[in-house]
């Protein structure tokens, strides 16, 4: 047997640190995505989202966002970025690892001397750092928007709200949830397509229509939702913050009432709801990675 | 490892089952030194499953797959520091170059950050893509993207190849190009082991040959002593002359050269000689030849005799 030093090559050659390698992964998976097509169609969409909304709220000035700052960030951001976030966390990590699989590329860099762990966590921050620029230029339109009606509308309000601040913190650790999410979908299976399926219905209507069944109508909080604590995002935008607990009684005729209940989660709560979604879906990710075989 | 290391890879009772199906099966296998060897096998053999096991991207049912004696799901990343492989035919990212692919793959393996460049233009130099170096590969024919893999097990200088089928997808100057790749390759004292379904390539370029069907190790042998062993104890050699050689030459005294039992003339040019003996025997008759002035360019074990080797004992087993 020949003793060998785990990091020795042959010819010079010395196998650098797990870490290194995933800087490696990282930097060659974000040069890959940031050529794409997907990124330009992503950009697109995103330019796509702010050019309506910019349309819409400088044509039809709708109260609700022109009343003060707190409110525009409230209308604007409050509703839209979770949207565009989910979008980026499918486009960037709906396939990053069921490619490998599906179109071989995972045959050119795991035969090498590499941890699958170095190469998915490499590539994990390669689709969080792709997601963080379109989330950015999204950060950035909106800003833009606000500081123009902040000059121009009387009463606004100047500056950003520092609820503004809380909401983009909060909204980038949703990124990266949705990024573990998408993530451990995309190791589930070995077809691109059906891992970004089960993301997208997942993510745009899956969590939304559990949600509603389980709060609305059932009752009974939705805690275990991503979706749910992703509130949390808009919620800081509001003066006063949401209660708890809103129960309302509609009447719909001889005497009938039908009652729907909405809950909305604290900060800590929904931190802690996209937390643990984080770091359970992007471990677990991780396991079915490294138990997963290129048959 | 070093240099003066021997390389080595090793099957012990390697076993992979999917479900109730036994790709392979207990396989004992070591090969060791600066060679080629020539992993054969009809499809479904277990060829490509036994070469996934090597690199890590299947695990083993049971047993162990070790390069240098270091197994290689438990320790993957010494186990493959000098190993290069090429298994199936890989993709690449679409929107890189071949020196970008090339220098990820340059930084995983640690070559020196001031070699990279040279490296990366000598090995695309060898495969003969300098043109496309800094083309996008998604533009890439299938052919064209097996050269850059293969620019890409030679960058890093590794101790071992393992390749699957290397020639697999290439035009024939390109399948030429591999082997003459190969054989510069056991010339640098590398152990090679590849995988292929063409026999003539086998002959041509491997010194041994292992042979597998049904998971089950069938022969580990040299080519000489596996085509003598399996073929009733007479081998064959196939020898090209550079000029026509006069007919009476070849009955009246290459077929009466010591452990000659035939040699018949296939054309003006080229010779087909049954000996018996191993490898000394086989060396003695071509020193015999080149004393005998004939312009000989090259002598090799005959494909066919391999072939026939082959289809017998696949058949045997099926």
């Amino acid at each position: 047997m020949i003793s060998m030093n785990e990091t020795e090559s042959i010819g010079g050659n010395k196998v650098p640190s797990s870490m290194a390698q995933v800087g490696i992964s990282m930097k060659y998976t974000f040069l890959e995505y940031i050529r794409s097509r997907r990124f330009l169609i992503m950009l697109i969409i995103t330019l796509i989202i702010a050019a309506l909304l910019t349309i819409i709220v400088a044509w039809r000035r709708p109260a609700g966002f022109l009343v003060s700052n707190l409110g525009f960030y409230s209308s604007w951001w409050g509703l839209s970025v979770t949207f565009v976030i989910i979008l980026a966390g499918i486009f960037f990590g709906g396939d990053a690892i069921s490619g490998e699989f599906q179109n071989k590329t995972g045959y050119f860099g795991i035969p090498n001397p590499v941890r699958r762990s170095s190469i998915y966590i490499g590539k994990w921050l390669a689709a969080f750092l792709a997601a963080t620029a379109i989330f950015v230029l999204y950060m950035v339109i909106t800003i833009a928007n606000g500081v123009y009606y902040s000059a121009t509308i009387a009463g606004f309000g100047t500056g950003l709200p520092y609820q503004f601040g809380y909401s983009l913190l909060f909204a980038w650790i949703y990124l990266a949830a949705v990024m573990g999410l998408a993530f451990f979908f995309s190791s589930m299976f070995k077809s691109s397509s059906i891992s970004i399926l089960v993301t997208v219905i997942l993510l745009l209507f899956g969590f939304t229509l559990i949600q509603e069944l389980v709060s609305d109508l059932v009752g009974i909080e939705p805690w275990f939702i991503l979706t749910y604590g992703a509130g949390i995002i808009g919620n800081i935008l509001q003066s006063p913050y949401p209660p708890a607990k809103t129960v309302t009684t509609t009447p719909f005729g001889h005497g009938r009432t039908f009652t729907t209940t909405t809950f909305a989660a604290s900060v800590p709560q929904g931190l802690a709801i996209i937390g643990i979604y984080f770091i359970v879906t992007t471990i677990l990710g991780l396991l079915l990675f490294e138990r997963k075989e290129f048959t | 490892m070093s240099l003066g290391d021997v390389p080595s890879i090793e099957a012990v009772k390697l076993t992979k089952q999917f479900g109730s199906f036994v790709a392979v099966s207990e396989l004992n296998l070591k090969i060791e030194g600066a060679k080629c060897v020539g992993f054969l096998g009809p499809n479904g053999a277990g060829k490509t499953t036994t070469l996934k096991m090597l690199t890590d991207l299947i695990r083993p049912s049971s047993g162990e797959a070790l390069i240098n004696g270091i197994n290689v799901h438990t320790n993957k990343k010494a186990a493959l520091a000098s190993v290069a492989a090429i298994i199936e035919t890989p993709e690449i990212y679409p929107s890189l170059t071949p020196r970008e692919a090339l220098t990820m793959i340059a930084e995983y393996r640690g070559v020196p950050a001031s070699e990279i460049k040279k490296r990366i233009e000598e090995a695309v130099t060898e495969v003969h893509m300098n043109e496309w170096i800094d083309k996008r590969v998604g533009k890439f024919s299938k052919g064209m993207k097996q050269r850059i893999c293969i620019a890409s097990a030679i960058l890093s200088d590794p101790c071992i190849l393992l390749l699957d089928e290397p020639t697999n997808g290439l035009d024939p100057r390109g399948m030429s190009e591999v082997r003459e790749i190969v054989k510069s390759l056991k010339g640098k004292k590398r152990l090679v082991f590849m995988s292929s379904h063409l026999l003539s390539e086998v002959s041509e370029v491997c010194d041994e040959v292992a042979m597998i069907d049904h998971g089950k190790l069938i022969v580990y042998d040299t080519i000489s002593n596996v085509t003598s062993k399996f073929s009733g104890g007479a081998n064959m050699v196939e020898v090209e002359l550079l000029r026509p050689i006069n007919p009476q030459l070849v009955t009246q005294k290459i077929a009466k050269l010591s452990n000659v039992t035939s040699a018949e003339q296939t054309n003006d040019t080229n010779l087909r000689i049954r000996f018996s003996g191993g490898l000394d025997a086989q060396e003695g008759i071509l020193s015999d030849l080149v004393k005998m002035n004939i312009g000989i360019i090259s002598y090799r074990v005959a494909a066919s005799e391999l072939e026939d080797v082959y289809l017998n004992l696949i058949k045997e087993t099926v």
